[in-house]
């Protein structure tokens, strides 16, 4: 029990859930915005501003997609490595549970 | 398994039960679990029956069975439960589990006086100790200040001890008295103030709190309590004190005056202490044995005992045959069951060892039979779901049969959202894969336990929303191009592709659909291309409505369809002609023709003259008002030629319908009455029962049949009443397709709301992370924000609006469908089985 000291058991499940889920819907994301999706063209951070001055060029607006797919994918696996710590105090509340009966 | 269309055909048996055999039989039915017994005493009360006897002693079983379940449960011991399930025990059985649940019980009571008795003893001397030490450090102070107001005469009057002032003013001449006791801590304030105004200033009291709290040996809870000593002079006050010390509940214990006997004392107490403990740990442990040696059995002995009551129960409900020898139940049963429970009767008397077989025999009855839907474990919630607003008549058509596809599909139309869905979908998969395991948890969390037994429902909502996700194409509110979008942009004056130049800096770019739409249309669902664009809502506005009243009046034409086959089965010709027809007719003219016309407008207009179509909703108000004006303007543009002479002729018919609902029905029937037909047409329909009433007076020998069972075929005929029914019945059905239709538009209204509000939720949230322009740091808000998004997503979006959408569609089908054809005035089946029986044992 004493290997426990920060989530719950309930807790622990929850966030790996969340994790898988944050995994595969990111990486999706990052999928799509790296495609240059155009459903996602809201999402990205264009400046009005800027990209005027650019002469509303693509290569403005494609860079914005690649960079927030590169966002995407940190966050992926920044999920990645959540997801490896719940499931360790997953693990953790097993065994406990596991030796306690 | 029989059908789901209509309940099972049940009969009415008598049961012909040897005494000695009796008991066997009923245990075996239990286990079968397919019977329900009519209680054919139902003026006896409960302590003039037969076997009242044997239900007391299994009261009074199951009394100390639950006492000492409370024992275990106390102790934390956990209870072996391997699902088994004993047969019920032979009569004489129940002496043997008597005597042993007696001895138990004794034991566990004389086990519990003992323990208790020690522990107020080990209290007593607990408090004792600690009164002992902490007078000791009173005393000593008291010599203290004594010492040191002789030694030290600048002390001023107001730090100087009372006791010391006192020994050294009247030194050896009045002697003070003293008491010592141990009170609630609670109580030390109100006691205090107490004592200073009876006594009027003149007791002295110290008080110390003791460190532990105690353990209090009735109630068995953890008390703080503290020592006090009070000193004071004279007889009088003495008495004064006692008494307030009893008020207060304080115990007061002997404490010797000089230290010498306070240590002796207190060595004795320390040994007497010590012994106590050994003693009491040797009660707990011998206890300790006993509870886990009943632990091991109690769940059995509950289901033995339980049974044994149920049965004798059962037997109190059976009449006695005039010579003693015979026990004569009725019940109600299966037809399709017979043979298992002959079966059932032939083990039980065998089991008894009885030579006369007992005998089951069918009878006719005027009775209505209970409602009896045979159901699995898929569709035991959606009968839940018909049952929760009505059980059905007795052979009635069963909705819901009908609900396992059409309520998930309604719920859908409402929560269509593939991402959804797809949670939804997940979260049931588990739920079902699961189930072995979850019900062998036995989970007491009843908004779980709602969830669970509806995972086929959710199994089944989820997969449907996940599917109108996918013609909405709504994916956590994005839309996804899967086939490739039918739309490409064309400038529509030059009939040019858009080029780069053309697109700088237009903030706007119109699709015209003429020289845009260049594919075809779109395979599955709606276009990818309309989540850009700005009239988005109003496009999905109008199919998403259309298709509600598509659904809604499709449905209750359904409904209606229904009612015909409920009317021909129970052979009321009547019904169909006066109800069944012009309720068809009405409902068509109104809305069925609605429907044909949106189809019409679907097929007949093409892209190329989408703004030439009429308006749908103001050419149905205007066929109502029969305004039929000549402007050539396109939304009031009739479909075809002769548009308005059909349209007048529908409405006409409609409201012809209206009458031939209302009045033909009541006047039939009182032509019918007066000129003799009507009752010539009942005896037809059930001239089965006339043969077989002559049966049931013969066996009814018992008195068994009351008086109002056999009630008059002929009833009074009434025609007021007949005419105020029908009355309610035609304004309830033409207004209720009006207001029904619309009601059905709560689809597109929900659906609307839910893909609205997944699309804020995505903006004002995982959108603020994804539009990060810094850099690298948009990652790092994506993840809490994702995070938070999830969980509202989950909460708000598929745990709330789906209960909405639930409730939405369960109103659809109790109100709007059911109402259409459903009389929902049946009793349930409910079997004497001691499966049932288990279960609401556990609910108790």
């Amino acid at each position: 029990m004493s290997s426990c000291p920060i989530c719950g058991p309930k807790l622990s499940v929850c966030c790996t859930v969340v994790s898988i889920w944050g995994i595969i819907m990111l990486a999706l994301l990052g999928v799509f915005f790296q495609i240059h999706s155009p459903a996602l063209f809201e999402d990205i951070p264009v400046d009005e501003i800027e990209w005027k001055r650019l002469n509303y060029s693509m290569e403005y607006v494609h860079e914005k997609y690649e960079q927030t797919a590169l966002n995407c994918f940190i966050a992926a696996g920044i999920y990645i490595l959540f997801f490896f710590f719940s499931c360790c105090q997953q693990r953790m509340h097993a065994r406990a549970s596991y030796e306690l009966s | 398994m029989g059908s789901m269309f209509r309940s099972e055909e049940m009969t009415l048996c008598q049961l012909f039960l040897q005494s000695e055999a009796s008991y066997a039989c009923v245990s075996e039915l239990g286990e079968l679990g397919l019977v329900q017994f009519r209680d054919l005493n139902p003026d006896v009360n409960a302590f003039q029956r037969k076997f009242v006897n044997e239900v007391r002693r299994c009261d009074e079983m199951e009394r100390k069975l639950r006492f000492l379940e409370k024992e275990i449960k106390k102790d934390g011991i956990p209870m072996l439960d391997t699902g088994d399930n004993p047969d019920a025990p032979a009569p004489r059985e129940m002496i043997d589990l008597e005597a042993t649940f007696e001895k138990l019980e004794n034991e566990m009571k004389e086990v519990n006086a003992n323990s208790e008795a020690l522990k107020r003893n080990f209290l007593e001397l607990t408090e004792l100790k600690h009164i002992l030490r902490k007078t000791q450090t009173f005393f000593d102070e008291a010599e203290l200040h004594h010492s040191q107001a002789l030694h030290d005469p600048s002390l001023t009057e107001e730090n100087l001890g009372l006791l010391g002032e006192e020994a050294q003013r009247t030194g050896q001449a009045l002697r003070l008295g003293f008491v010592a006791g141990v009170i609630l801590r609670e109580r030390i304030p109100a006691f205090e103030r107490m004592l200073w105004r009876v006594c009027r200033g003149n007791v002295f009291l110290r008080q110390a709190e003791i460190d532990n709290p105690l353990e209090d040996p009735v109630t068995g809870d953890q008390v703080d309590k503290s020592v006090f000593i009070i000193f004071f002079q004279g007889e009088q006050l003495k008495s004064r004190v006692k008494k307030i010390c009893e008020g207060f509940r304080a115990t007061l214990y002997p404490c010797p005056e000089t230290p010498a006997e306070r240590r002796e004392m207190a060595i004795g107490v320390m040994t007497r202490i010590e012994d106590l403990n050994t003693v009491l740990s040797q009660t707990q442990d011998h206890r300790h044995r006993v509870l886990v040696a009943a632990a091991r059995n109690i769940k059995v002995w509950f289901i033995k005992v339980r049974k044994i009551k149920a049965i004798y129960h059962t037997l109190n409900m059976f009449n006695l045959d005039v010579t003693q020898k015979c026990l004569i139940a009725e019940c109600w049963c299966p037809v399709g069951d017979l043979d298992r429970i002959q079966q059932a009767l032939r083990r039980g008397t065998e089991r008894s060892g009885s030579s006369v077989p007992s005998i089951l025999n069918r009878m006719m009855t005027k009775q209505v039979p209970p409602t009896y839907n045979r159901t699995n474990k898929f569709t035991q919630a959606f009968q839940n779901i018909v049952d929760a607003y009505g059980v059905a008549s007795y052979r009635e058509v069963n909705p819901a049969l009908y609900t396992i596809i059409s309520f998930p599909f309604l719920f859908a139309v409402m929560f269509g959202d593939t991402g959804h869905g797809i949670i939804m979908f997940l979260f049931a998969l588990g739920l079902v894969l699961k189930e072995k395991q979850i019900q062998a948890k036995k989970i007491d969390n009843e908004i779980f336990e709602i969830f669970f037994s509806g995972r086929y429902v959710i199994l089944l909502m989820g997969a449907f929303s996940l599917y109108t996700g996918l013609l909405y194409n709504d994916f956590y509110s994005k839309s996804v191009n899967i086939f490739g979008s039918s739309w490409y942009p064309v400038d529509p004056q030059t009939n040019q592709t858009y080029t780069l130049k053309t697109l700088n800096g237009s903030e706007n770019l119109v699709l015209d659909v003429r020289t845009s739409y260049v594919i075809g249309p779109y395979p599955f669902g709606l276009d990818p291309v309309w989540s850009m664009s700005k009239n988005k809502i109003t496009v999905t506005n109008s199919i998403k409505m259309k298709l509600s009243v598509i659904l809604g009046v499709t449905q209750m034409f359904f409904g209606v369809a229904l009612s015909l086959v409920n009317n021909r089965y129970f052979n009321k010709a009547i019904n169909i002609y006066c109800e069944f027809i012009p309720q068809v007719i009405f409902l068509f003219c109104m809305f069925g023709y609605l429907i044909i016309l949106i189809f019409v407008k679907w097929t007949t207009f093409t892209y190329k003259d989408t703004g030439n179509a009429p308006n749908l909703l103001i050419g149905l108000i205007n066929m109502v008002l029969f305004a039929y004006s000549d402007t050539a303007q396109p939304s009031v543009r009739p479909f075809y030629s002769g548009q308005k002479g059909l349209q007048i002729f529908l409405v006409l018919l409609a409201l012809a319908c209206v009458p031939w609902m209302w009045f033909t029905k009541p006047f039939l029937l009182r032509h019918w009455h007066r000129y003799g037909q009507f009752k010539h047409q009942q005896l037809s329909v059930q001239s089965g029962d006339l043969v077989n009433h002559a049966q049931e007076v013969n066996h009814g020998d018992g008195g068994t049949m009351a008086a109002g069972e056999l009630t008059d075929s002929e009833e009074e005929f009434n025609f007021e009443e007949v005419f105020v029914h029908q009355s309610i019945h035609t304004i309830e059905y033409c207004l209720g397709c009006i207001s029904h239709t619309a009601s059905y538009l709560r689809l597109w209204a929900l659906s609307l709301a839910h893909a609205q509000l997944s699309e804020v939720l995505w903006k004002m949230v995982l959108h603020i992370g994804l539009a990060m322009d810094h850099g690298i740091l948009g990652a790092f808000v994506t993840v809490p924000l994702f995070a938070f998004w999830a969980v509202l997503t989950v909460v708000v979006l598929v745990v709330m609006e789906g209960l909405s959408a639930f409730l939405h569609a369960l109103r659809l089908h109790w109100v709007e469908f059911q109402s259409k054809f459903y009389s929902g005035e049946g009793y349930k089946f409910q079997p004497f089985s001691f499966e049932n029986m288990m279960e609401y044992a556990i609910e108790d």
